[in-house]
């Protein structure tokens, strides 16, 4: 445990310089630049307002905000998941040549995904106040989505990574996965439109749902829901610790079949 | 006095190669259930053992496919033993492929940092040695061009130099004195050389017998994952001579 430490510590800079390199090269060829963090989801979030509100007649105000809370943390989830269970293949190269902790690239993936996600937040910050939702003090809780989230999401990118490795077709179940938890996210729609009040508990099974529940709370300034927050910590924790093991108990072998 | 610093005991590294050709999930299943599915397991190592002390310079011969390479990743902990188990002490740096971990995207500058990050240097150590560096890759201008654009001699060059900043206490070597033009050349030959007058500990692959004879104090024979010979260089050879003919 103590060597574990250690060896985080020689190599945080190294986790520091993957991040970067990650954050860096996205962009590195566009004219935009690192601006496309913030314009991307303000360009989508326009064009679902657009197809949902204006097509389905189901606009209020503040329909934008409901949407882009939704579309930033599923595709924080989304983006970063892929990019974990890529992580081990893709940086096959230096595996086989360098000694470095394993763990360090889904790990690297996930951070400078949350770190894009933190930034491109500024938009919804925006958008909220043209929109007219004022802040509350509720908007504190956020910080429980926000972190929960986190953990959750690199939980299920180690959890990926490792069987990445050994089952290449994980790849395109894991994205027919995604397109499916992104309708039971209820992002463009609200739950009330869809089931009744007494059945609103199907979709709170979904944990990354009662995450991006919990986070509308906090920005439209509703109490949080408190079972659904411990039901996604629950959920997060042990998707970690899930992660954790199985990575541990499998990263020796990976070079034996990258 | 005389202090171990590596030993390897009883190392075996065993690949795993299908027998026969499993192309689908369909046809995985219907031979798992006729219980077809072979493994055909190959040791590369056969319980490999011998320890180094501090000063020791030991070649590692052997015929192509005989297990140096994979020696050299076990030791460098890129590869795991299966069974057995090796013991260092200080820091080990491998010249195995040089420049292996750049981003190609990245500039020479910025991968001095990532390159160095790998290798498990501080930012501030490289900050320290960064001029060092860049002196002695002798890359003028071009430290600020993506790597994807230089010349593989420019790239060992930046490698060599990076990876050689550090005075490590174990040194392995995978014949990439080769690097760069002859002037490159007998540049980090001399580097090495310095290196070793300080009393640090080498592993060194080679087929020139010239150069090992040169180098080396010691060798091991290696042939077919089993060590067949150990001692001074002058044990050695003649039976590796003796197998090449």
């Amino acid at each position: 445990m103590r060597n574990l430490f250690q060896t985080f510590k020689k190599y945080q800079y190294l986790l520091y310089q993957l991040v970067k390199k990650d954050i860096k090269l996205k962009y590195r060829s566009s004219y935009l630049g690192v601006l496309w963090t913030l314009l991307e989801p303000l360009l989508t979030m326009m064009v679902l307002t657009v197809v949902f509100s204006s097509l389905l007649g189901k606009g209020t105000r503040d329909f934008p905000v409901y949407i882009l809370t939704g579309r930033l943390l599923y595709s924080f989830f989304s983006g970063s998941t892929k990019t974990a269970l890529k992580s081990v293949r893709s940086n096959a190269g230096m595996i086989k040549k360098v000694y470095v902790p394993k763990y360090m690239y889904p790990c690297a993936g996930v951070i400078s995904g949350y770190v894009m996600f933190l930034i491109s937040l500024i938009v919804l910050f925006l958008v909220a106040a043209v929109r007219g939702v004022r802040p509350t003090w509720h908007l504190f809780e956020a910080i429980f989505p926000l972190a929960i989230v986190f953990v959750m999401t690199l939980g299920v990118g180690l959890i990926l990574s490792t069987i990445a490795v050994f089952f290449r077709d994980m790849e395109y179940l894991w994205g027919v996965a995604l397109m499916l938890l992104m309708y039971a996210c209820a992002i463009f729609y609200r739950v009330e439109d869809v089931v009744s009040a007494s059945n609103r508990w199907i979709f709170l099974l979904n944990p990354l749902y009662a995450v991006i529940e919990n986070f509308r709370n906090a920005v439209f300034g509703l109490p949080m829901n408190i079972t659904a927050q411990l039901y996604s910590l629950v959920f997060s924790v042990v998707a970690f610790a899930a992660g954790v093991f199985i990575f541990y108990k499998n990263q020796d072998k990976f070079i034996l079949h990258l | 006095m005389p202090n171990t610093v590596l030993t390897v005991e009883n190392v075996s590294v065993k690949y795993r190669l299908t027998e026969q050709k499993v192309d689908d999930l369909k046809d995985y299943l219907i031979k798992l259930l006729k219980r077809e599915l072979r493994y055909k397991e190959f040791l590369a190592l056969k319980n490999v053992s011998f320890s180094l002390e501090k000063g020791d310079r030991l070649a590692i011969l052997g015929l192509n496919g005989a297990g140096k390479s994979t020696l050299l990743k076990v030791i460098a902990g890129v590869l795991k033993a299966s069974e057995g188990k090796v013991e260092k002490h200080g820091t080990v740096v491998p010249l195995l492929e040089l420049g292996a971990g750049f981003d190609v995207q990245y500039t020479g500058s910025e991968n001095i940092y990532f390159y160095g990050a790998m290798l498990g240097y501080s930012k501030s150590f490289l900050e320290e040695k960064y001029d060092e560096i860049v002196a002695f890759a002798e890359l003028g201008e071009f430290i600020n061009v993506p790597v994807k654009n230089y010349s593989s001699g420019m790239r060992a060059r930046l490698g060599f130099s990076i990876a050689t900043i550090v005075e490590p206490d174990i040194l392995i070597l995978d014949e990439v004195l080769s690097v760069g033009d002859a002037k490159f050349r007998k540049k980090s030959e001399q580097k090495i050389m310095e290196m070793f007058e300080k009393g640090i500990t080498v592993l060194f692959v080679s087929h020139n017998e010239a150069q090992v004879k040169s180098l080396c104090s010691k060798a091991i024979l290696l042939d077919h994952g089993k060590l067949i010979a150990r001692g001074t260089v002058d044990e050695v050879l003649p039976v590796y001579k003796e197998m090449t003919k």
